[in-house]
C-alpha cells in the first residue's frame, strides 16, 4: 500500500459504467453453497484420487452403520460389496442391521452436507461432522451422474422405504428422484448403493486394509466383504458384547476458549452465573462455581448475559487456576489394552507384546484417552521403519501418516533409550509395530477427510507418555533378553573350558575325565537359560497368516508363478541360441 | 616314580589340591581355588626379620566366573604338568611349561595359554597354593649369572673351582639347592647389576686381590642367584655388597635382594638376605668422585618409581635411604656405574671398591 505508482492515483471509478468499483464488485459477490464448495474441493473430504475415493466411500458408510448400531444397542453386522461395472466404475453396496432411518430424515441424512446428530453432541463416536456419507453421495453423482439408492426399514411392522436421491449442490438440499415402499426381508437396517468412479487395488491403504483394521479394533462387529474380484472375506465378531456405551457429556471448563464461552453466556437463560456454570459444564459443583466466581471477582448472582468480555476473560483464567475434577470418563469407550493386544497378535507374529491405556485427560475441554500397543521382534523386519497403525474412535486412519499428531508423538519420543534405532527426530527403525488409538468426544482432525489428528500439545504429550510407558516395558524385556543371552554366551565359554579342566584334573587325581566333565556340565545350566529365553517370548496363538496378509503388499507386485516359469524358459532359449 | 622323599611331598600336595577340586564338583559345588593375593596391598613388611611376607588377604578363583575361568584352567593345567615332571623326575624350564600348556581348545579359537607370561603367573600361583618353590615343583627359570672367586664347589658329582674358569666364570644354574661348598676362601661377596662391570672386575682379578666373590646376573637377579647369595650369607656368614647404577631401578635390585620382592613375597623366607649392604653407586659417591658431568636426566618413569619406592614400608623410616632419594630427586639425574671408567679403566677395581670396603662406606 505504501508503494507509490508513478505518482498516479489509482481510480476507484469504473471507466465503463462510471459507478464506484465496489458497486460493480458487489454484483459478483454471492454466497457459496457448502455443497458447491466441497464439490470443488473433493480432496478435503478424502476423494483425492480414484483408489482413495473407493476406500473413503466404504469408510463413510461403514462408520455410519457402526455408529447407528451401537447407538441403538444392536450388535453390528455390516456387509460390503463392491462390483466392477466397467473400467474405473464401481458399484458399492453397504448394508447393515442397524435401527433404520425414519422416512422424513432419509433425504437430509444422505443428501445434505453438515447435517447430523453428532456435531453438537459431546460424545465419542466415529462420525462427528455430518459430512461423510453425503459427500459420498455427492461424489457418486459428480462422477457417474447416478443417484444414491437407499433402502431402510425401522421395524418388522413397517415396510421398507426405497429412495433414490442426489444433492442439489447449489442449495445443499436433497433432490429425491424416486420414492416407494418396498418389501425387504429384513427386520430392520439400512442399505445404500452408490455408483462411483474409482479404482480397486489390494494392498496398503485399500478397502481391504480399512475393513480388516476396523475388525481388529471392533471385535463386536461382523463384517462380510466381497471385493471386486468376487472374493469373499468374513470378519466374524470375536465378542458378543457391545463396547460400553459412550455417554454424552457437557464441556469441561479446562481448555474452553473465550469465544465459545461468550457465545454460551450470550445465549444462556440462567438467572445466575453460578447456575449457568453448573448447568453447562461438567464437574462444576455449587462449591466450584462459587470458587470460580470468587477467583474471577464476579458476583455469584450476576446474570450470565450481563457478563462483560473482560469478566469472561477472568472466568477463563479462573477455570485454569481453580482446582476442578477431571471430566467424567464414562463418556469415553477405549478399546482396552487387552483387546488392542489381541488384535495386534492376530496381525503380527512377534515375541513381545505390550499395551498401555492412559487415564483420560482433557484438551480444550474435551476428554480424551490414549491407548498404545507395541509388538516387538519375531518375524518383523529389522531394517525397515517401525510399522505404525493409527486409530481414532475405533476407526483406522490409513492416509496422511506424516501429517498426523500420532506420528509427531512417535518421532519426538527418544526410542534409543528403549533399544530401538532412531536417527534424530525421524521414524524409528526396527522390528516393531506401534498401535496408537485416540478415543475422544471430539477428535481434532486436520481436515474433513479425517485422516490425521491435529497437533495439539496436550494430545501429543499424552501420546508420548503412553509411548514412553510402553517403551520402558519393551526396554525391560529387551534388556532381560540381552542379559539372558549374555548368560548363554557365558555358559558356552564354560562349556568349552570344561573338557580341558576335566582333563587336567584327571591327570592330577587319576579320576575319570568324563565324570568330572559331567559334573561340571550339570552346573552350567545352559538348558535352563535357553528355556528361560523361550519362556520370555510371548506365545501367540492368535496369529493368522491369511488374516495378516489382507491389505498388505500390492497387487502389482504379485507375480504369477506360471508366467515367471515361462520367462525363464524363454531366457534359457535365448542363452542357448547364443 | 619320584625318586626322593621330598618329591613325594610335592606329589601328595598336588594330588590333594586336585582331589579337593574334584570333591567340590562331585558334591555339586562350583569349584574354586582360594589363593593369597599377590599385590602390594597384600604384602606385609616384617619389621623384626626385615623381610617381605604375604598378608592374610585371599581371593577366590572360581571356575564359573567368566573373568576367572581361563586362569582357573591355567592353574590346574600347570599343576598337572608339574605333577608329570615330578613323576618322570625331569626338570623343565618355564618356556617348556608354556609349550606344554599351549594348545587350542577344540572347537574354539581360544588357547589354554596365549603367552608365556600367563603360564609363568600360573606357576607362581601354584607355588602359593602348594607352598613349594618352582624348583621344588621341577620347573626352573633360565639360568643367567656368573660367579668367580676362591671357592670350590661340588655339583652333580663334578668338582668346580670358581677361580679356574677362564674369562666366563661359573654359570649359575637356576637350581642351586644341591651344590655343596667344598672350600671357602673369600671374605665377602660383591653382587653387581651389570655383567659388563663383572667382566671388568674379573679381568682385573679383583676377586683374587681382594679375596672375595664377584657375582652378577643381567638386571634383576634371578632366583638361582638369590638362593646362592642367601646360602653364602647364611652358611658362610659372608657379607653381601650390592653394586648398581645410581637410579631407582638399581636401588630396587638391592631392595629385592635384601627384603624380598613384591611379586614373590611368598618366597622371601628362602630368598631374602637381610644383611645385604648397598655399596654404590650412592649419591654421595657422585659428589665425592665428581660424577655430576655424567648425569643422565631422570625420566618421568624414573621420578614416579622413585616416589613410589620412597613410600615403601621398608624405606619409609630409613633415614639414610630417604636422604638418598631426596638427593636423587633434587639432582633430577642418575648415574651409571660405568661412569667411573672416566677416571681410568681400572679406577673401579683399584680405587673405588677397595676404598669403599676399607672405610665401610655402605648403606645397610
Amino acid at each position: 500500500m505504501a508503494k507509490k505508482t508513478d505518482g498516479k492515483q489509482a481510480t476507484l471509478t469504473d471507466p465503463v459504467s462510471n459507478s464506484p468499483k465496489a458497486v460493480e464488485m458487489a454484483k459478483k459477490q454471492r454466497e457459496i453453497g457448502v455443497a458447491e464448495f466441497f464439490a470443488r474441493n473433493k480432496h478435503l473430504l478424502g476423494f483425492d484420487n480414484p483408489r482413495k475415493a473407493l476406500m473413503t466411500t466404504v469408510k463413510e458408510a461403514v462408520d455410519n452403520s457402526l455408529d447407528a448400531c451401537e447407538e441403538a444397542g444392536i450388535l453390528p453386522e455390516v456387509s460390503v460389496e463392491i462390483i466392477e461395472m466397467a473400467e474405473n466404475r464401481f458399484r458399492v453396496i453397504i448394508e447393515d442391521n442397524g435401527p433404520g432411518i425414519v422416512k422424513a430424515q432419509i433425504g437430509k441424512i444422505f443428501a445434505k452436507l453438515l447435517y447430523g446428530s453428532k456435531f453438537h453432541s459431546r460424545k465419542q463416536q466415529r462420525g462427528q461432522q455430518g459430512i461423510g456419507i453425503s459427500a459420498a453421495v455427492m461424489y457418486a453423482q459428480l462422477t457417474t451422474g447416478r443417484p444414491a439408492k437407499i433402502t431402510t426399514k425401522i421395524s418388522p411392522k413397517h415396510p421398507a422405504n426405497y429412495v433414490e436421491l442426489t444433492i442439489n449442490t447449489t442449495t445443499n438440499s436433497p433432490d429425491i428422484t424416486r420414492e416407494e415402499e418396498k418389501e425387504w426381508n429384513k427386520e430392520h437396517g439400512t442399505r445404500i448403493e452408490l455408483d462411483i468412479e474409482a479404482s480397486y487395488q489390494k494392498g496398503q491403504q485399500s478397502v481391504d486394509e480399512y475393513l480388516k483394521e476396523t475388525a481388529v479394533v471392533n471385535p463386536h462387529v461382523t463384517l462380510i466383504y466381497v471385493n471386486p474380484k468376487a472374493e469373499q472375506y468374513v470378519f466374524a465378531r470375536a465378542s458378543e458384547v457391545l463396547p460400553k456405551k459412550a455417554e454424552e457429556i457437557l464441556p469441561h471448563p479446562h481448555g474452553v476458549e473465550l469465544g465459545t464461552l461468550l457465545k454460551m453466556l450470550d445465549s444462556s437463560e440462567n438467572r445466575t452465573i453460578t447456575a449457568f456454570l453448573q448447568e453447562h459444564f461438567s464437574r462444576v459443583s455449587p462449591q466450584v462455581a462459587k470458587d470460580l466466581c470468587e477467583e474471577a471477582r464476579i458476583s455469584p448472582n450476576v446474570k450470565p448475559v450481563d457478563i462483560s468480555r473482560d469478566a469472561a476473560e477472568h472466568l477463563i483464567k479462573a477455570f485454569n487456576t481453580v482446582s476442578i475434577m477431571n471430566p467424567p470418563t464414562d463418556c469415553l469407550s477405549p478399546i482396552g489394552a487387552e483387546l488392542l493386544e489381541r488384535g495386534l497378535k492376530k496381525e503380527v507374529q512377534a515375541e513381545f507384546y505390550t499395551s498401555i491405556t492412559r487415564p483420560p485427560f482433557v484438551y480444550k475441554g474435551n476428554p480424551f484417552q490414549i491407548e498404545v500397543a507395541l509388538a516387538w521382534g519375531g518375524q518383523q523386519t529389522k531394517d525397515d521403519a517401525v510399522k505404525l497403525m493409527r486409530f481414532a474412535n475405533r476407526v483406522p486412519l490409513l492416509y496422511q501418516q506424516g501429517a498426523c499428531g500420532i506420528t509427531k508423538a512417535i518421532t519426538t519420543t527418544n526410542w534409543k533409550s528403549y533399544g530401538i534405532q532412531q536417527t534424530g527426530s525421524s521414524m524409528p527403525n526396527g522390528p516393531l509395530t506401534v498401535v496408537v488409538h485416540m478415543a475422544s468426544v471430539w477428535v481434532p482432525f486436520t481436515s474433513e477427510s479425517k485422516e490425521a489428528i491435529a497437533h495439539y500439545d496436550d494430545i501429543i504429550k499424552e501420546m508420548k507418555l503412553a509411548l514412553q510407558e510402553a517403551g520402558r516395558l519393551l526396554q525391560k524385556y529387551v534388556g532381560k533378553k540381552q542379559r539372558a543371552h549374555a548368560q548363554l554366551e557365558r555358559a558356552s565359554i564354560f562349556e568349552r573350558y570344561i573338557p580341558e579342566v576335566a582333563y587336567a584334573l584327571s591327570r592330577l587325581t587319576g579320576k575319570k575325565a568324563d565324570d568330572i566333565t559331567a559334573g561340571l556340565n550339570a552346573m552350567v545350566k545352559k538348558d535352563s537359560i535357553q528355556q528361560r529365553i523361550e519362556a520370555m517370548q510371548a506365545v501367540n496363538t492368535e496369529y493368522d497368516e491369511e488374516w495378516a496378509a489382507i491389505g498388505k503388499g500390492d497387487d502389482e507386485d504379485h507375480v504369477d508363478p506360471d508366467e515367471t516359469a515361462e520367462n525363464e524358459i524363454e531366457l534359457k532359449e535365448k542363452k542357448s541360441k547364443k | 616314580m619320584a625318586k626322593n622323599e621330598t618329591d613325594k611331598e610335592q606329589l601328595k600336595t598336588l594330588e590333594e589340591f586336585g582331589a579337593s577340586l574334584v570333591k567340590q564338583i562331585e558334591s555339586g559345588q562350583q569349584p574354586s581355588i582360594e589363593l593369597s593375593v599377590r599385590s602390594l596391598s597384600n604384602v606385609v613388611f616384617d619389621e623384626k626379620t626385615r623381610k617381605l611376607g604375604i598378608g592374610e588377604k585371599t581371593s577366590e578363583r572360581a571356575f564359573f566366573n567368566v573373568a576367572h575361568a581361563k586362569k582357573f584352567l591355567q592353574t590346574i593345567e600347570v599343576a598337572a604338568i608339574s605333577k608329570s615332571l615330578i613323576e618322570i623326575d625331569k626338570t623343565s624350564s618355564l618356556r617348556d611349561v608354556f609349550y606344554m600348556a599351549k594348545r587350542t581348545i577344540p572347537g574354539t579359537k581360544t588357547n589354554v595359554v596365549d603367552d608365556q607370561n600367563e603360564s609363568d603367573k600360573a606357576m607362581e600361583d601354584l607355588e602359593i597354593i602348594t607352598g613349594f618353590t618352582r624348583e621344588q615343583l621341577h620347573v626352573n627359570a633360565n639360568k643367567m649369572g656368573s660367579v668367580a672367586g676362591n671357592v670350590i664347589i661340588e655339583d652333580q658329582g663334578d668338582t668346580i673351582d670358581w677361580s679356574k674358569l677362564g674369562s666366563g666364570g661359573w654359570s649359575i644354574p637356576s637350581n642351586v639347592e644341591k651344590i655343596k661348598f667344598k672350600k671357602m676362601n673369600a671374605k665377602y661377596v660383591i653382587y653387581m647389576e651389570k655383567a659388563a662391570v663383572w667382566e671388568r672386575l674379573h679381568e682385573d682379578r679383583f676377586w683374587s686381590k681382594q679375596n672375595c666373590i664377584i657375582m652378577s646376573s643381567q638386571g634383576q637377579s634371578t632366583r638361582g642367584v638369590r638362593r646362592l647369595l642367601q646360602r653364602l650369607a647364611t652358611e658362610h656368614k659372608l657379607p653381601i655388597y650390592v653394586l648398581t647404577d645410581n637410579d631407582p631401578w638399581g636401588i630396587y635390585i638391592y631392595s629385592v635382594l635384601k627384603h624380598g620382592s613384591i611379586s614373590l613375597a611368598h618366597m622371601s623366607e628362602e630368598m631374602a638376605i637381610p644383611n645385604v649392604r648397598f655399596l654404590g653407586v650412592t649419591c654421595d659417591d657422585v659428589t665425592k668422585y665428581k660424577l655430576e658431568r655424567h648425569y643422565i636426566k631422570l625420566t618421568d618413569q624414573d621420578t614416579a618409581r622413585l616416589k613410589q619406592m620412597a613410600e615403601y614400608d621398608w624405606f619409609k623410616d630409613h633415614k639414610e635411604w630417604q636422604k638418598q632419594f631426596k638427593m636423587m630427586k633434587t639432582a633430577g639425574a642418575k648415574v651409571e656405574i660405568q661412569s667411573l671408567s672416566a677416571r681410568g679403566i681400572t679406577f673401579i677395581s683399584d680405587v673405588y671398591l677397595p676404598e669403599k670396603i676399607k672405610h665401610n662406606e655402605f648403606i645397610d
